[in-house]
């Protein structure tokens, strides 16, 4: 099975790597519009801030690339908040796949809960999906944002920080994990696993 | 819900795992990739790896030693020790760490501080602060532990925070290696006037300190060496015990 990982400037790409090498499927790292559109799963992963991001992508016509991708498709963490349709991040317009807004977390009045969110926290409200298929008892996934995807159509599950906010997402071929699958232990691990079972389209 | 941290700590010497008492006499504990599994298999948080080597021709073995953790280990690391500049975080984030914890040269050159912030992003930033108190007033050392400098422990926090440091690696000298409990008041004393999470350590005994820390203690993590090492504490059955103490931690 080909991967093909999206470059562009952001951080913690080598752990997607890893843990998909620990999944027994060799990732490659690519910019290059034919390598992603013809490799059987894309994930597009990554930590870093939304507006400069955004404009790299359009510098080397990847938001066009991402659009016109037709094989699942996989956001994670910033991957998942440039897929929505607007960041309040530096006021960022992005690629609009899902409906969903990016907001920033507003700490708590009492200053109980920080902001980023950093740490484990549970998935809840999960739909039914093929991403979630047969998951393992543990509903704890890692998590450093400070932003975060309001709720709507497409949301798989929740979790709660603050508010609920959208922990995975899915519209058409594309889905989106807010949290950081390949540093979340079993069920991380699961849905990646999951990710690449997913029927080739 | 937000889970409170358990994160243990493997103090690194020349690519082993050792751990001193008041960060003198060593001893040794192991292989660290092993340990660094072992530890995720049976529910660590997260883990730090603190190089206490860091000499310059011992950077390469710690870049490999990160490089074998992140291709083995399923959960976050922290990384620290000895890390000067914006170069040294970049090979050690590009190794697969997570985040790297930096302490004296924050305090040689708090500039590096802001300037990791912008190239790495906040949330790979842990800052450590070793604090010893002396006449009521909790100072800040460096060099393990080793170098006084005219910081106090409280308002250097607070700088680290607006400076964009993502957390703050808090450790009581005072109660480090003693298994008498974290340091309470000064933890809480930083953590509840930081919008910044703290990660305690020094002072780890018993299961009950870990309930005091991240109740008294406004801790949103502990970390500890030695009672993991040694076995004295199993990560399961504190896991297990703060659920039932009420603390919300992740099974």
């Amino acid at each position: 099975m080909k991967v093909a990982l999206i470059k562009y400037n952001a951080g913690n790409v080598q752990s997607v790597c890893y843990a998909l090498e620990r999944l027994g499927v060799e990732a490659e790292l690519t910019d290059d519009p034919q390598k992603i559109s013809t490799a059987d799963r894309v994930i597009f992963p990554g930590q870093g801030e939304a507006s400069s991001a955004m404009a790299y992508l359009k510098e080397r016509n990847l938001d066009q690339v991402i659009r016109d991708v037709k094989q699942p498709f996989l956001g994670v963490c910033l991957g998942l908040q440039l897929l929505c349709t607007h960041s309040e991040e530096n006021n960022t317009t992005c690629l609009g796949i899902f409906p969903q807004l990016v907001k920033r977390f507003v700490p708590s009045a009492d200053g109980q809960e920080k902001v980023p969110h950093v740490g484990w926290n549970s998935i809840e409200n999960l739909v039914y999906n093929p991403l979630l298929k047969d998951l393992p008892d543990a509903r704890h996934l890692y998590y450093v944002h400070s932003y975060y995807a309001t709720l709507g159509e497409g949301t798989l599950a929740t979790t709660h920080y603050i508010q609920d906010f959208t922990a995975i997402l899915h519209r058409a071929n594309y889905w989106a994990i807010q949290a950081h699958p390949e540093k979340s232990s079993t069920l991380g691990e699961k849905l990646l696993e999951n990710f690449l079972a997913l029927p080739s389209t | 819900m937000l889970t409170k941290r358990i994160i243990p700590c493997l103090d690194i010497k020349d690519g082993r795992t050792v751990k001193g008492v008041n960060f003198v006499e060593l001893r040794d504990a192991g292989d660290p990739v092993a340990l660094a599994k072992l530890y995720s298999e049976q529910g660590a948080d997260e883990l730090v790896f603190l190089d206490i080597t860091a000499t310059v021709d011992k950077r390469k073995t710690l870049v490999e030693l990160v490089t074998q953790v992140a291709k083995e280990v399923r959960i976050p690391f922290t990384v620290g020790g000895g890390i000067s500049s914006v170069q040294d975080v970049y090979a050690l984030l590009a190794a697969g760490a997570d985040k790297i914890s930096i302490n004296s040269a924050a305090v040689k050159n708090p500039q590096l501080i802001d300037e990791l912030a912008k190239e790495f992003g906040s949330q790979c930033v842990v800052v450590a602060i070793d604090s010893r108190c002396a006449d009521g007033i909790d100072w800040v050392y460096t060099h393990g532990g080793r170098t006084a400098t005219t910081l106090q422990s409280k308002a250097w926090a607070k700088e680290l925070a607006d400076r964009g440091a993502g957390e703050i690696l808090l450790t009581s000298m005072d109660h480090d290696g003693t298994k008498a409990g974290f340091a309470l008041e000064l933890t809480a004393a930083i953590s509840g006037a930081l919008p910044i999470p703290v990660i305690a350590s020094g002072g780890a005994g018993s299961m009950l300190h870990f309930k005091e820390v991240f109740t008294t203690g406004k801790a949103d993590a502990a970390l500890a060496a030695s009672i993991f090492h040694f076995k004295e504490i199993g990560i399961p059955e504190l896991k297990l015990y703060l659920d039932e103490e009420g603390v919300v931690v992740r099974k």
